[in-house]
C-alpha cells in the first residue's frame, strides 16, 4: 500500500512492475550506441566511395534507415489504432503516442538528410522526387495526427479519434504513393534518380545492413523509453486524482 | 418475495476526464416498476451516470447488464431505453412532428402517424406539432424532448433533470407519466434538484455526492453527507 | 439489425438533412458562390483562356470544389452538434455504419448539387468542354473520394475549438490521392488522351472503395462525443 508523507505518495507503482525486466533498456542502449559507432566507422571507412555521386552518397546510409523507420512507427501507430479501438486500453495509446513521436522525429530526418543529399547530386535543396514527396505528405500526415491529439482535451476521446486518424492515414499511405509515382514518372522529369542503384557492391550492402539494424535498435531503445516516460505521465496523472 | 430480474443492474461504475474522477465505484439495481431518483449537487457526476446508463458515454471502469443480460448488442438495449437529458436533443430547425418522424424512422417504428399522435397529445403540445422546435417555449421544448424520449415505447426511462423548465402542469403531467409507465412494468431512474418532487415520484431515493452513491432511507430528505456504504474506495 | 429496417433509418436521417438544407438553404448556396468566386480568382490569377487551359482549368476547378466541399462538410457537422441533436441520433439503434452510409448520402447529394453548377458555370465561361460524361464520371468519382474522407474526419473536428483550421489540416495530406487523381485524369480527358486517363479513373475507384470500407467500419469511433 502507498505510504503517504506530507500528501505525496511514496512508493510509485511503476518501480514494482519494471523489477523483473530492468535490464531491457540499458541492454538495448549500450546495444545500440555500440551498433551505430560500428556503422560510423563502416560508412567512412569501410564502404567505398560512389563513383557517380561521390561522397555525398554516404548520407544515403542514414536517409534509408531512417526513411524505414519512418514508416515502420506509422505501421506501429496503425497497430496500436486498431488495437486501442478492439480494447479500449491506455497501453495502446501510450504506444501510438511513443511510435508518433518518434516517427515524426525520423520523418523530418529523412526529408532533411534527402534535402541534403539533393544540394550537391541535383543542385537543389528540394525535388519533386516521388519517394520523398510520399514522406512529405507523410510529415504533414503526423502534423495532422498531432494537431488533433492537441486539440481535443477528453483523454479517452483523444486516444479514440487519434486511432481513427492513425487508421485512415495508415491506409492512405500506399495509395499517395502510388498517385504520387505515378504523377512523377508518367511527367517528364528533368532529373533521373538513382537511389544507390539496384546492384549494390557487397561492401556498400553491409555497412546498410548494419546501419539499418544499427538504427533499428536504436529505434527500439527510444520507443521503450518514451513509452515508459508516457506511463509514469500517465500514473502521475492517476496520482493526482486519487489525491483530490 | 420472487426474484424478479432487474432491468438495469450497474457495477462498480467510474469515469474519469484526465485528472478529474467523476463516478467512484457507483453500483445500482433498477427493477421493473421502480422509479428511482438520484439528487445531488451540481457537478455530482448525476448527468454523467445517466449517460453511461443511456449507453452514450463508455464507463472507465465497472460494468452495465441490461435485461439481465450480459453482452447484449448495443442497438436491442438501445431500442428499449428512453432517455432525455439538459439538452432537447432535436433539431431546433425542424417542426416537433418532423424530428418525431426522424426518430421513429431511426427506430424503425410501424404505425408512425399514430403513434407520434398519440404522444403529442399525452404530452399535450398537441397543437404545437407543426410549429419548428426554436419558436417554442423552454417548457414547450422540454415536453417535445419528452416526447421524443417516449415514441417508441422504451422499457427503461432516464431521465436527467425532466422537471426543469416545467410549470406545475408540467410536473404533474411528468409524475402521471412516470407512475403510469411503472405501473405497465417498466422503470424510471431520474436525476433531479427538486427535493419535493422527488419525494413525490421515487419509489427509492440515493444520493450523488462527490461521485459516490449512497441511498436515502425512506421518508428522509437529501443530507449533507450521509455515511457512506461499504468501505473506502481508495486504490492503491 | 435488419437491411430493410436498415434502408428505412438510412433514409430517415438523409431526409432530416435535405429537410433542414431546404429550411436553411444556405449549405449548398454557400458552397457555390464559394466555388464560383474561387473560380473567378484562378481566373485573374492564371490564364484560363489560353490553349493550355484544358490543365490550368483542370487544376482551378478540383481546387475550387476542394474548398468547396470543405466549406460544407464542415458546417454540417458542426449544426449537428448544437442542441444535442446528434446525441439524440446516437441514443437510437442506428448502427453506427448505416449512420455513416447516411451522413455520406446527404454529403453527396449537397456536393453534387455543387457540382453540377461549377461545371455548368465553367464550361459556359471558359469554353472548356467540361460537360462530357467521362469528366462528370471523373468529378462524380473525386467527390465521392472527397466525402468519404469529410464524412470521418469532420465530426472529429466539430468537437474541437480549432475545427476550420483542423479538417484541412487533417483532409488534405489524406485528400492527395483523390487531387492528384481527378486533376490528371480530368486534363487527359480533356486533351484527347482518355485511354491513359484510365489508369487514374481506377486509382479513384479504389480509393472511394477502400475508404468506403474503412469508414463503415470505424465511423462509430469518430462519431461517438
Amino acid at each position: 500500500m502507498p505510504e503517504k508523507e506530507g500528501g505525496v505518495v511514496m512508493q510509485l507503482p511503476l518501480a514494482r512492475s519494471r523489477r523483473g525486466t530492468w535490464w531491457v533498456t540499458p541492454l538495448l542502449g549500450w546495444l545500440g550506441v555500440g551498433l551505430v559507432a560500428l556503422s560510423l566507422i563502416l560508412i567512412f571507412l569501410y564502404a567505398p566511395t560512389d563513383s557517380v555521386q561521390g561522397q555525398p552518397q554516404r548520407i544515403f546510409y542514414l536517409h534509408l534507415p531512417a526513411a524505414w523507420l519512418a514508416y515502420f512507427s506509422f505501421f506501429l501507430i496503425f497497430v496500436s489504432s486498431i488495437a486501442y479501438l478492439l480494447t479500449h486500453r491506455t497501453g495502446w495509446d501510450r504506444l501510438a503516442r511513443a511510435s508518433a513521436e518518434l516517427g515524426f522525429v525520423f520523418t523530418t530526418l529523412v526529408l532533411l538528410t534527402g534535402s541534403i543529399w539533393g544540394r550537391p547530386i541535383w543542385g537543389t535543396w528540394w525535388t519533386w522526387d516521388a519517394r520523398l514527396t510520399t514522406t512529405l505528405i507523410l510529415w504533414f500526415i503526423y502534423l495532422a495526427y498531432f494537431a488533433l491529439r492537441s486539440y481535443v482535451s477528453d483523454p479517452e476521446r483523444k486516444a479514440r479519434y487519434a486511432a481513427v486518424l492513425g487508421i485512415i492515414g495508415f491506409v492512405d499511405v500506399p495509395i499517395i504513393h502510388m498517385s504520387v509515382l505515378w504523377w512523377r514518372t508518367l511527367h517528364p522529369q528533368p532529373v533521373v534518380v538513382r537511389s544507390g542503384g539496384p546492384a549494390m557492391p557487397p561492401a556498400m550492402l553491409l555497412t546498410m545492413l548494419v546501419t539499418l539494424l544499427a538504427f533499428f535498435v536504436l529505434y527500439l531503445f527510444l520507443l521503450v523509453e518514451k513509452y515508459e516516460l508516457e506511463r509514469m505521465k500517465d500514473t502521475l496523472v492517476d496520482l493526482r486524482d486519487q489525491e483530490l | 418475495m420472487a426474484a424478479v430480474s432487474p432491468l438495469i443492474r450497474a457495477t462498480g461504475l467510474s469515469k474519469r476526464y484526465g485528472v478529474r474522477r467523476v463516478l467512484r465505484d457507483v453500483s445500482l439495481t433498477l427493477g421493473p416498476g421502480e422509479a428511482v431518483v438520484i439528487v445531488g449537487p451540481n457537478g455530482a457526476g448525476k448527468s454523467t451516470l445517466l449517460r453511461i446508463l443511456a449507453t452514450l458515454v463508455r464507463p472507465s471502469a465497472g460494468t452495465v447488464w441490461y435485461f439481465d443480460t450480459p453482452g447484449l448488442p448495443l442497438a436491442q438495449i438501445r431500442r428499449r431505453l428512453g432517455f432525455v437529458g439538459h439538452q432537447t436533443l432535436l433539431y431546433e430547425d425542424l417542426t416537433v412532428a418532423e424530428n418525431l418522424r426522424l426518430y421513429a424512422g431511426l427506430y424503425a417504428l410501424d404505425n408512425v402517424a399514430a403513434r407520434i399522435a398519440r404522444v403529442v397529445e399525452l404530452l399535450g403540445i398537441a397543437h404545437l406539432a407543426h410549429e419548428r422546435v426554436r419558436t417554442l417555449s423552454r417548457g414547450q421544448q422540454q415536453r417535445a424532448g419528452l416526447a421524443r424520449a417516449l415514441l417508441h415505447d422504451p422499457t427503461i426511462l432516464l431521465f436527467d433533470e425532466p422537471d426543469t423548465g416545467l410549470d406545475q402542469q408540467g410536473r404533474q403531467l411528468l409524475h402521471a407519466l412516470i407512475a403510469e409507465h411503472c405501473q405497465r412494468g417498466g422503470a424510471v431512474l431520474l436525476t433531479t434538484h427538486a427535493v419535493d418532487f422527488a419525494t413525490t415520484v421515487a419509489t427509492r431515493q440515493f444520493q450523488l455526492c462527490d461521485g459516490q452513491l449512497w441511498p436515502l432511507p425512506e421518508g428522509q430528505a437529501a443530507s449533507p453527507i450521509p455515511a457512506p456504504v461499504g468501505g473506502d474506495h481508495v486504490r492503491p | 439489425m435488419s437491411v430493410p429496417s436498415a434502408v428505412r433509418q438510412l433514409a430517415a436521417v438523409v431526409r432530416k438533412d435535405v429537410v433542414l438544407e431546404w429550411r436553411g438553404r444556405e449549405l449548398v448556396s454557400g458552397m457555390v458562390l464559394f466555388a464560383v468566386l474561387a473560380l473567378l480568382t484562378f481566373n485573374f490569377a492564371f490564364d484560363l483562356t489560353g490553349v493550355n487551359r484544358a490543365v490550368a482549368g483542370a487544376g482551378a476547378l478540383w481546387v475550387a470544389l476542394i474548398f468547396a466541399s470543405l466549406l460544407g462538410l464542415g458546417r454540417s457537422a458542426s449544426v449537428e452538434r448544437m442542441h444535442g441533436a446528434w446525441e439524440g441520433v446516437l441514443l437510437s439503434p442506428i448502427d453506427r455504419g448505416t449512420l455513416f452510409l447516411a451522413k455520406l448520402v446527404s454529403s453527396l447529394l449537397f456536393l453534387g448539387l455543387v457540382d453540377a453548377v461549377v461545371l455548368v458555370l465553367f464550361a459556359g465561361l471558359f469554353g472548356v468542354p467540361v460537360l462530357r460524361l467521362p469528366v462528370i464520371g471523373i468529378v462524380a468519382l473525386g467527390t465521392i473520394g472527397l466525402a468519404l474522407l469529410g464524412t470521418l474526419l469532420s465530426p472529429m473536428a466539430a468537437t474541437t475549438r480549432a475545427r476550420e483550421v483542423l479538417l484541412p489540416v487533417m483532409l488534405f495530406p489524406l485528400a492527395v490521392p483523390v487531387v492528384i487523381a481527378a486533376v490528371r485524369a480530368t486534363v487527359l480527358v480533356l486533351t484527347e488522351q482518355p485511354r491513359d486517363a484510365w489508369a487514374w479513373i481506377q486509382l479513384l475507384a479504389g480509393f472511394d472503395l477502400l475508404f468506403l470500407g474503412v469508414g463503415y467500419l470505424i465511423f462509430g469511433a469518430a462519431a461517438e462525443d
